[in-house]
């Protein structure tokens, strides 16, 4: 079990930067999950903690000590590759023994690890098969019993689920909490899905074209963004976002005066007559339970409502919002959290 | 396998194109089976029989029988006699256009005829004894045994060798890469003739003459197989070697474990190009092994002919025998190659 600490972190390739001075603490046995829009420099971040890419400067400290200088092999991480990649010659067993066999362990005692592992992952009856012999899902537990086999101080995981269809998605999901609860091991999970992001993590960062715009916890994150950035990508449907003058001319009462923007998610947004925002509706999703209601502000900006229960809006419609002030979120000019 | 040997493109009838393929295809087999089928049937003929004229297909030879009072078989001949009846009889001698006749059935009386007036008796015979008294002579099993020392070794050799260059210039970024592998590309410009003589004076400088080491070594490294393997390796994903480094695995690990496998249906087609190469290698050992207990087979079967006379039935037994491996070897390996091409596609 391990701790990591990220100390002025940057990465260039070539004359490019792709993380600039990140700064972060991972706690003993948290669930980290680094998301961000594809290109944030996420996957690079975990890529240097692993060992594969070297930094330009900075600190890299794992369990108190700096790692930047030492291998891969030598720095105790695990790795979960985004295409799995199991070596597709050998056996399920001798995929999640590889790891032993190179650390010159006992083969009785490999035998033992990979066998618990196996079970674990309900992988018994599969360890003789061959990698293309098994499906999606099975290949993507056969890595994570990579991994576990070697009981390494630091899980990394990238993009593990994004091969996957929808529903194994979600299981796996909750299978790979379920092994963190059990494992209490440090986890750090890479991922562009905020709601992967929202359901797993401890803590969550969100990067942006290499910089960290956030950390916190989920709901940390959901109830107090620290920009318009994190506002809008954290939560689904995403947060709308109009100017605050718009607002106040239609005579919303502002909790910050000086705004230059307000932000309002789709579930707190209601549908009133008298409201100060004026929305044309474009769509209209009846799920049953819930109504979501895409629509336009007179500035022509996207603006999307959850009503809870069935709803007789119809498409074309055009229908006052209430923005309640202790919903709201103030954001200044330069996008932060007022 | 029938069906697909008798596929058509029209459903039931053939197609013109059908004869047109299927004589096409004909053609190229029979002009490149003929003369290997020839070769095989001439192996089998007696040293007489070879040079009969005109030449049989089959490894004909003439009958011949044991009769009482001659020491050895006589051959059979249909001979015609003084009345005109035609029998089988044994040649006792042969004067001049006279020849001297006996009947088997009985050894005491003689006639003589004409040879215009017999004809031989021929049957199919195979000359096992071209291939069994090889190993008698010549000292076959030393050609055999060196022919297949350096086949094995350079290509064992030749595979480790061009496949950790392989590795390095597929799997590693270093400074001058591109340049190293231009160069080793670039010697595929410069015909093996060219620097013989050279080479020549390498290994007689190192003291390999007329040493097997003085043939395996100097082509081990060759830019095809470095090219053939580079261009597969480059196939295998990264994320593989990536696993495998946080998997504790050193580079040679990597390399050993990983790659090699990986690679093993492009190690196979190098592997069957290079068996090729080696067992049928002809100049290279000619100039580094002048001893005849260093000769390969196709040296050996060079040294049969130059020496007054030319015994063929013992050359073309040898020629089939130097045709097995390198055909087994291609038989077992060819289907590397179609997986290797099959599998690429494949993620």
């Amino acid at each position: 079990m391990a701790t990591l600490e990220l100390r002025r972190v940057d990465k260039a390739f070539g004359e490019t930067r792709i993380i600039h001075g990140v700064d972060l603490a991972v706690d003993d046995g948290e669930f980290v999950v680094f998301v961000g829009p594809s290109g944030c420099g996420k996957s690079t971040l975990l890529r240097l903690v692993a060992g594969l890419e070297t930094a330009t400067a900075g600190d890299i400290l794992i369990d108190g000590e700096r790692v930047n200088e030492v291998a891969a092999s030598a720095r105790g991480c695990a790795m979960v590759f985004q295409s799995y990649a199991l070596y597709p010659h050998m056996s399920v067993f001798d995929n999640m023994a590889f790891g032993l066999q190179n650390m010159r362990v006992a083969r009785d005692v490999i035998d033992a690890k990979v066998k618990a592992a196996a079970t674990l992952l309900r992988l018994g009856e599969l360890l003789q098969r061959k990698p293309t012999q098994l499906s999606g899902g099975q290949r993507q537990r056969v890595a994570i019993g990579r991994a576990i086999v070697r009981e390494p101080k630091l899980f990394l995981f990238d993009e593990p689920l994004s091969n996957l269809d929808a529903e194994l998605r979600v299981s796996m999901r909750a299978e790979i909490r379920d092994l963190h609860s059990r494992l209490k091991a440090t986890m750090i999970y890479v991922t562009h899905d905020q709601v992967e992001a929202m359901t797993m993590a401890d803590k969550i960062v969100v990067l942006r074209e290499g910089r960290i715009e956030q950390v916190g916890s989920p709901l940390t994150l959901y109830n107090t963004p620290a920009n318009t950035f994190v506002a809008g990508f954290i939560g689904s449907p995403r947060m709308n976002l109009v100017p605050a003058a718009a607002a106040v001319a239609g005579g919303a009462r502002l909790p910050v005066p000086d705004a230059h923007t307000i932000g309002i998610r789709p579930e707190h947004a209601d549908v009133a007559a008298e409201g100060p925002l004026r929305v044309r509706i474009t769509q209209v999703e009846q799920l049953g339970g819930s109504s979501l209601l895409h629509g336009r502000t007179a500035d022509d900006l996207p603006f999307e409502i959850v009503l809870q229960g069935q709803t007789e809006v119809r498409r074309g419609d055009t229908v006052g919002v209430a923005l309640p002030a202790d919903r709201l979120h103030s954001f200044g000019h330069d996008g932060r959290r007022l | 396998m029938l069906k697909f040997l008798t596929r058509t493109r029209g459903r039931s009838r053939l197609d013109w194109t059908d004869w047109l393929s299927y004589a096409y295809l004909f053609v190229g087999l029979f002009t490149m089976f003929a003369p290997i089928i020839w070769l095989v049937m001439s192996s089998f003929k007696t040293e007489s029989a070879i040079s009969l004229f005109p030449p049989t297909f089959l490894p004909y030879s003439q009958k011949s029988v044991e009769v009482q009072g001659h020491d050895k078989p006589l051959p059979l001949y249909l001979t015609k006699d003084a009345q005109g009846n035609v029998r089988p009889m044994a040649q006792v001698r042969r004067i001049g256009i006279m020849a001297t006749m006996v009947d088997p059935a009985s050894p005491g009386e003689e006639i003589r005829v004409n040879i215009n007036d017999r004809k031989p008796i021929n049957e199919i015979t195979f000359a096992l004894g071209n291939y069994t008294e090889l190993f008698g002579k010549f000292n076959f099993e030393r050609y055999l045994w060196n022919s297949v020392f350096i086949t094995v070794v350079a290509t064992l050799l030749t595979l480790l060798i061009n496949s950790m260059a392989a590795f390095a210039l597929s799997k590693y970024q270093f400074r001058g890469q591109k340049a190293v592998f231009m160069l080793i590309i670039a010697t595929l410009m410069i015909p093996p003739t060219i620097i013989l003589v050279p080479v020549f004076l390498v290994i007689n400088t190192v003291g390999l003459l007329n040493s097997l080491w003085g043939v395996i070594l100097p082509a081990i490294a060759t830019p095809t197989g470095v090219f053939l393997l580079r261009q597969y390796m480059l196939t295998i994903p990264d994320e593989l070697l990536e696993a495998a480094r946080m998997d504790h695995a050193s580079e040679w690990r990597i390399y050993w474990r990983i790659i090699l496998p990986l690679a093993a249906p492009a190690l196979a087609v190098l592997a069957i190009f290079s068996v090729m190469w080696r067992w049928n290698d002809f100049l290279l050992p000619l100039i580094v092994l002048s001893k005849s207990e260093y000769f390969t087979l196709q040296l050996a079967l060079n040294s049969f002919q130059g020496e007054l006379n030319t015994q063929w039935h013992y050359l073309l037994a040898m020629t089939v025998i130097t045709l097995i491996p390198v055909t087994l070897v291609f038989a077992f390996l060819q289907k590397y190659i179609t997986t290797g091409i099959a599998s690429a596609g494949v993620k």
